[in-house]
Formats: structure tokens, sequence, C-alpha cells
């Protein structure tokens, strides 16, 4: 098999450019990691699940170069709120510009403390556990390459949420963070992510919701136009536990988001839910793999995508219902506004069942802004490029309703005016 | 089915018509058609090579430039891998370990007519509701205003047995016989349209055909000319060990129209069997074509013995404008399925609509959906698709909608629904979506439930057992496919739905 060698040289190559870290708390993981990599080689073009993504950028041993941002163009995310700051410079934590972690109870990864026995049973098992049925090579790097993140451990209701920002200073940077959060039975935390990275970026997000806890995630990913990300979250819900995961996408030439969901505990609930706005070189990327293996769990995946002067999305989403997952109530939505005739949107919505007393669908729509609602708001006095924006952010609505603070929907809203506004809709 | 015995016992109850008993009463026989001919059958060696490929050809009678067609395209399938990535699961099939050509003795000279057929091949045909006369219905359809024709061409095997209303066919310039035929006596315009919608190197399971397709039905439609009846093939495996490899060419010609049925049906043996079909259908300006399907193979016994191993690659290239194809298809049968009726819409205005039901019971395991190519402006296409799992099936909606980026203007709707009947069973839906301009609408909605336990409480407070009431859900949850198909095939396809859920519930 030609391929698959060609995928495992590939994968060769892109670890010889690598330092590995060797020994620690997590040696072990890591040395698995690098099995699994060594054993599946890095994904190509021919694979099911890049059909519509071409990973060679995220693959090749050398980042391609991204220009940095100007500043001027975006604000950043989230300045008015209270929250804990972790902030990484391309990748590599910035103690001056973070808060206090010790207070707030985040460890980070590098620092290799005697007493993490929690993230030592989190740290690449979600992730190795999420690759079957469909194989990561990417996160199964990360875990075996990575020696940055953080390490969130809640065991009440977290005062402030945690805000993990990503700045972005060398045109060549290439990134590798790889956080785990545990939720412990009945906690509450809300992590707050955003900002460009390096210029390419591949994060690993590791979540145990145990029995009763809530995990909120909302995530804004933009600014730098030629920024290149591949992002997994690996989440394992308990009984009765809540997690909501909003991302915001503007800019950058490639994201791939994958969330890999898994329902333990009977009546959990997981909502995944992301808005992407992209104008002329964008690849956006939402693959999402819901696995329901308990009774009476709820997922919502709704995804939005608006999309101008080449840009390309794609929606890869599955809901798995294993056997015994009765009552399961799954629901899936992803949609595209396409702005103009250069446009692209390319969607494989998947259903796998096997339980019958179950509720499933899913729906996908693509399609130009509906001429009538247009031409009823401007017979009521609407200017034109108003009108439009009114019928954008009408669509993306649905997929902003799923962040349960006001506060931060607000704060995502307003993010994406001021992008219509300044990529004339 | 078990309580139910003659007709004269079942007395007709309030609130339940006399066709659902009757219906429910037909599957008292589970699978009907898996009685065997004993007749005497002349096989080609085990085994497939060149010198099968050349066998066959020969006994076909064919010229050398199609000979020629057939070993390019074994040769080439020498080089192809058996694709992997459907939902079914099954053995390793040995290519080698089967007959590729079988023919009834009494056919080694091809009767003139139909009144010099093996009477036991006449009477198998009877026997499976479809006379081989030149008779005014379909048996066992009545009920129209109307007596309506149907022209058969019936398969046995790997050879056509023979072809009714062919002269009266021939009147108003329509071409309906077996390819083979066609091959010899239409060589032109087999040349023109051969391989062109499905190519030679197509796919492992077409390639395969291209090579060694032993006979199948060719109709041409000339421009203008609607066809005076319903044309129809009928397909039935007899031989043991011996794979079917039929091939359908379909012209329409500009402004003609044709609606065109196929049924199928194969004796009940402990071993599976090949079955690797290619359909061609090419639709010129403002030209239709209807394609019907009742597919129903031998399935398989409840512990998954036996059944058929259907691959088939069926597809229409709607290249002139405004043309139309629209595919029914009834999938009870085979023990899997991997059947993908697409539309290549081609022409600006053209039409393609999928209309289907997909039953599997027991072992069984379909992977089964359509392709919309969409590639003309202001191209139309629907889909409705209905796949209902009992046992320990599982049943697969695979699809493709593409939208190219200069079809502007086009929509898609897509409706697949699954019902599930028991936690031992699976229904899944894979669709591929791909839109490239953004005048062009597609929407696609997907629904997975179980037999709603209000509408099963009302049938069964009416007096119906549970079986029968399950029936007429799922009925009523097939009513849109239902309805799409012609009137002979829709009866049949009511009681199949009910058949092939035989012993499902409880």
């Amino acid at each position: 098999m030609a391929v698959a060698e060609a995928k495992r040289d590939a994968a060769e190559a892109r670890l010889s450019a690598l330092a590995l870290p060797q020994g620690g708390w997590a040696g072990a993981a890591r040395a698995e990691a690098l099995a699994r990599l060594r054993a599946m080689g890095l994904p190509g073009r021919r694979d099911e699940y890049w059909r519509y993504t071409d990973p060679s950028s995220l693959v090749q041993a050398d980042a391609p170069k991204a220009s940095l941002f100007d500043p001027k163009d975006e604000p950043m995310a989230f300045t008015g709120f209270d929250r804990v700051k972790v902030v990484f410079v391309d990748g590599v934590f910035d103690p001056a510009q973070s808060d206090d972690l010790e207070a707030a109870g985040v460890e980070l990864l590098s620092r290799q403390t005697a007493d993490i026995h929690w993230a030592q049973s989190l740290y690449g098992v979600l992730e190795a556990r999420g690759q079957t049925p469909v194989q990561r090579p990417l996160a199964a790097l990360n875990s075996a390459a990575a020696t940055e993140g953080v390490l969130i451990r809640v065991t009440g209701r977290a005062v402030k949420p945690v805000s993990l920002i990503y700045l972005h200073k060398s045109e060549t940077s290439d990134a590798m963070l790889h956080h785990c959060v545990k939720l412990e039975e009945g906690a509450e935390l809300t992590l707050l992510e955003n900002g460009p990275a390096a210029a390419r970026f591949n994060k690993v997000l590791e979540v145990e919701v145990a029995d009763g806890a809530r995990f909120h995630h909302i995530r804004t990913q933009g600014r730098d136009h030629e920024r290149r990300a591949v992002t997994h979250i690996f989440a394992r819900l308990g009984r009765e536990s809540l997690f909501k995961s909003f991302t915001l996408t503007a800019n950058g030439v490639l994201t791939r988001n994958e969330a890999v969901i898994e329902l333990t505990g009977d009546d959990a609930v997981a909502h995944v839910a992301g808005a992407a706005v992209g104008d002329g070189d964008f690849h956006h990327d939402d693959t999402v793999f819901v696995t329901h293996a308990a009774e009476r769990c709820e997922s919502r995946q709704v995804f939005k995508k608006v999309l101008k002067n080449g840009a390309v999305g794609v929606f890869q989403g599955k809901i798995l219902v294993k056997p015994g997952a009765q009552k399961t109530d799954g629901y899936q939505i992803s949609q595209s506004l396409l702005l103009d005739d250069h446009s692209q949107f390319l969607a494989k919505p998947e259903l796998e069942i096997y339980a019958d007393d179950v509720k499933c669908s899913h729906g996908s729509t693509s399609g130009a802004i509906d001429e009538t609602a247009l031409y009823y708001l401007r017979s009521r006095g609407v200017p034109l490029r108003q009108a439009q924006s009114l019928l954008v952010l009408a669509f993306l609505a649905e997929a902003i309703q799923e962040i349960e603070d006001e506060g931060l929907a607000e704060d995502i809203r307003a993010r994406l005016e001021s992008w219509l506004a300044r990529h004339g809709q | 089915m078990t309580a139910l015995e003659t007709e004269d016992q079942i007395e007709v109850r309030d609130g339940v018509d006399r066709e659902t008993i009757e219906t429910v009463q037909a599957m008292a026989g589970k699978y009907k058609y898996g009685w065997e001919t004993s007749i005497e059958t002349e096989y080609a060696p085990k085994g497939l090579n060149e010198d099968i490929v050349r066998l066959i050809s020969e006994k076909n009678g064919e010229p050398e430039w199609m000979l020629e067609w057939r070993l390019a395209a074994y040769r080439r399938w020498l080089q192809m891998e058996e694709p992997r990535w459907a939902m079914l699961n099954y053995p390793e099939i040995d290519y080698q370990d089967q007959y590729y050509y079988a023919k009834p003795k009494s056919m080694a000279v091809k009767p003139k007519s139909l009144d010099e057929v093996d009477p036991k091949l006449l009477a198998t045909y009877e026997k499976l509701g479809i006379p081989l006369k030149e008779q005014m219905l379909l048996a066992g359809v009545e009920g129209a205003d109307e007596p309506r024709k149907v022209a058969v061409d019936a398969v046995f095997d790997s050879v056509s047995v023979g072809t009714t209303f062919k002269e009266e066919l021939k009147k108003a310039g329509v071409i309906f016989c077996s390819i083979s035929e066609a091959i010899r006596e239409y060589p032109e315009l087999v040349k023109k349209y051969l391989g062109t919608v499905v190519p030679q190197s197509d796919n492992f399971f077409a390639t395969l055909n291209c090579a060694v397709f032993s006979d199948g039905s060719f109709v041409y439609i000339p421009e203008g000319v609607r066809c005076p009846m319903e044309l129809s093939t009928y397909f039935r495996i007899n031989a043991e060990n011996t794979g079917q490899f039929e091939r359908t060419l379909i012209i329409a010609d500009k402004g003609a129209y044709v609606s065109y049925l196929e049924g199928c049906t194969a004796p009940k043996r402990d071993t599976h069997q090949l079955h690797a079909a290619v359909v061609e259908i090419v639709v010129l300006d403002d030209a239709e074509v209807k394609y019907s399907t009742v597919q129903n193979w031998y399935p398989g016994d409840e512990e998954g013995r036996g059944g058929i191993y259907n691959f088939v690659t069926k597809r229409a290239d709607c290249r002139g404008a405004r043309s139309k194809v629209m595919w029914t298809q009834v999938e009870t049968g085979s023990a899997i399925t991997w059947k993908y009726p697409s539309c290549i819409l081609r022409g600006d205005d053209s039409q393609g609509e999928f209309y289907s039901i997909a039953i599997a019971n027991n072992a069984q395991q379909a992977d089964t959906g359509t392709k919309m190519v969409h590639l003309g402006k202001n191209t139309k296409s629907r889909i409705v698709s209905k796949g209902i799992s009992a046992g320990r099936a599982q049943n697969t909606y695979r699809g493709l909608v593409s939208m190219h980026p200069k079809a502007l203007n086009s929509r898609n709707y897509t409706q697949c629904d699954s019902l599930l009947i028991g936690d031992k069973c699976g229904a899944h839906t894979v669709p591929y979506i791909e839109v490239k301009n953004n005048s062009s609408r597609v929407e696609h909605e997907a629904t997975t439930s179980k037999v709603d336990d209000d509408q099963l409480f009302y049938c069964r407070s009416r007096g119906m057992d549970e079986e029968e009431a399950v029936a007429l859900v799922v009925n009523g949850f097939c009513k849109e496919v239902l309805q799409a198909l012609p009137m002979e095939f829709a009866m049949e396809a009511q009681s199949l739905v009910a058949i092939s859920l035989e012993g499902s519930v409880g």
C-alpha cells in the first residue's frame, strides 16, 4: 500500500523536524501517542475525512509563513470581562502578561509538578479514545510532541472564567498546545480562548466533565489572514453533565476544528456550535463526531457559515448512537450563506444509528441571501448594506444562541457586526 | 404472519380494508420466489479469465469490436481493487469460484418466436406472475380503467428468453430487444452509446460487468415518439453458483418518452450469488425516462445464509436540454445491496428525481442512494429516500448532491427518513453535499425514528394485530415513494414492504 507508506513517511519527516520531549509524568502517554502516530501516518488528500480539506500545509515539516496582523483591524475579544488571563505568545507561556495562575488553580503542562495524578488519567487518554472509528493523526502528533498547555482541575464553581489568549509575534512560528481540563462532580467552568496563536497552530483540548458538572467553552479564532490552525476538542461527559462549546472563526487561510464528544453518562447534554465568516482566501472546516453511549442524552450541532469571494466552508458532522443508547435526542444543522458565485460549501452530515427508540435529525442547506426578505427590508426603508447585514446576522443567530452567557453572546455579536461592516456587508 | 389461514377464514373487520388483509396474507409464504426451475443448463467453465470473456462474446455471436471492448475492460479490472467504503460487511468474494455464463440447453438455438420457447421456461415466468404472452396487463394487476400493455424482455440466467410485443413496438419505431441482439442488429447505435454513461473504468463492479455481461435489454425510442406501452425486463437467476451480469442500455432520443420497469428474483440457496449489473440511460433534448425497479432477489434466511450480493451501477445522463429522468426503486431483496442510481444533469433545465424505499430485515445489509450531479443551468433534482431496518439489518443511505460552478439557478431537495424496528438493527445516513455557486439552493433533511407508538396504539385499538398495524404504518411511511411507482409496481411493492418486514415485530 503505497498510500499508507507515504503517510508514514510524512509522519517521520514531520517528527524529525521536532524536538520530542522525553520523560516526565506525561512520558508514557507521549510515547504511546508517538506509536499511534507512527502506525497511522499523517493524513493525505485521499483520506475520506480530508476529502474537502487539503491537509498538506498542516502536515509539511515547516510552517508556511504568515504575516502578522494589523491590530487596528480588529479588537481583541473578551476585553471587558473579569477573567483569569493565561497568555501564550507563539505557543510559549508569557508570565508577564498573565494573571496569577496558582490562585486560579491553573497548572502549566511545562511545570512538571508531582501531584498531577488526575492529569495523568486524562493526557492523551481521550485523544486515544477519539482515534476510533476515525483516525485523527494530527491530534496524536500533538499528544506526542506538545510541551506546553494548561492543566485545570475544578472541584466547585470557578469564580472567574479562565481565558486563554494566544498572541502571534513571529511570522514563521509553529505552535503546539495541549490542554487538559477536568471538572469534578458538580463543578462548573467557563473557558475562553482567543487569538491567532501562531503562523501554524496545532491544539488539543481534552475535557472530562464528571457527573452533574457544567462546562462552557467560547472561543474566537481570527485576526491573522494567513494563519493556519488544526484544533481538536476531545470531551467525555458523565451523567447529567453539560457541555457547551461555541466557536467564532473569521479570517485565516486554513482552519480545521474537530470536536469529538462522547456522552457516556445518562441524561448528559452536549451542544457544539460554530459561526464562521470568510472573505477571500479562507478555508474553514468543522469536523464533529458526537457519540451517544448512554440513555436519554441530548446533542446539538449548529454550524453556520457566511462565505464570499471564493471562501470555502466545510462541515463534516456525525451523530453515532450506540446500541442501547435509547431515548437519544440528536440534532444537527449545517447551513451556509454564499454571498457570491465563487464561494463553496461542502458538507457531509452523517447519522449512524444502532438504537430504535431515538429521535435524530439533521438538516443542511446552502444558498444566497433571500431576495424577498431583502426586498421586504428595503421597502421598509432599510439601506441595502444594512439590510444585508441584518439578514446575515439573523442567519447566524441560531449558532450564537448556543452561548448561555448573554454578555459573552453580545461580545460575539458585536464582533460579527464589525466584521461584516469591514467586509462590505 | 402467523395466524393467517386461507382467504375465506378471514373476515374483514371494521376499519381494515380487504387489501390490507390480502397484503398481509400474501406474506404468509415468506420469500415467494425461492423455488427453482429444474432445467438442463449449459455452463461455461468455472472461473474468470480472458478465455471466458472470449467465450461469452462468441456465444453471443458478437463482432470483433465488442470482444476487444470486453477484453480491454477485463484487463483494466485486473488492476482494480474492490471498493470497501460502503457500510457493508461480507466475506471476501472469490471471483474464480463461480460460473460467468449459464444458459438453458433448450436455448442453444435461439427460438424465433415465443411459441418456440421451452415450455418449462414459459412456465417459470408464468409462475413468477410474468406470463410471456402478449397480454394486456401484467398478471395480478387490476383496476386500471383502460387495459394497458406491457412489453416484457425475460432474462433467464445469462440469456434473454424472449421479448414480447416486438412487432407492435417496431411499428412505432421503438427498438426493444436483448442487448446481445442489439449488438448484432444495431451495432451503430450500441457503439455510439455503450459505455458513454458508465465508462469502462467507472468502478470495480461496472468494469467486471463490461468484461462479462451476458445479456440484458436494449431500448431505443426515436425522436418524438412516446413509447406506446410500458417496457419491462424481468431478471431471473436460476443456475447455482452463477453470477448474473446484465447490461441495459436505454436511449430516449429528442422528445421521446418511455416508462421502463425492472423486476428480479432468484431461488433460495445457502450460498451467496453475485449479481453485478450496469444500466445506462441516455436522455436527449426534451425526452423523459421513468425507470422503476422492484428488486426482490433472494435475501438469505434469518441467519444470513445465502442471498444475492447485488452490486449495481445505474446512471442516467440527461444530455439534452429539458430532459428528465425519474428513478424509483423498491429494494427489498438481496443479502447485500450496493446501488446508487444517479443522474448527470448536463442539459440546461434538465431534471432528475430519485424515489427509494430500501428495506433490510434479518441479516440483510443495504448501502444505497443516489448521486445528483448538476452541470447545466436551471437543473432540478429531488431525492426522497425511505430506509427501513428490522431484525439485525443495516441500512445506509449514501448520496451525493453536487452543484458545479456553472449550474446556475439550480435546485435540490433531499429528504431521507429512516425507520427502525427493533433494537438490534442500524440505520445510517451518509450524504455528501457540494455547492459551488450561490444561485443554487440545496436543502437536505433527514430524520430517524421508530414506529410511532401512538400510531400503533391507534391501529391496535381498531382491532388490527401488531404485525398488521406495523405493515400499515410502514406503508404510510413509504407513501411518497409508492405513489411515484407505476401502478403495476405500486401494488406489488406495497405487499413486498409487508413481506420484508415479516417477523420483525416483537
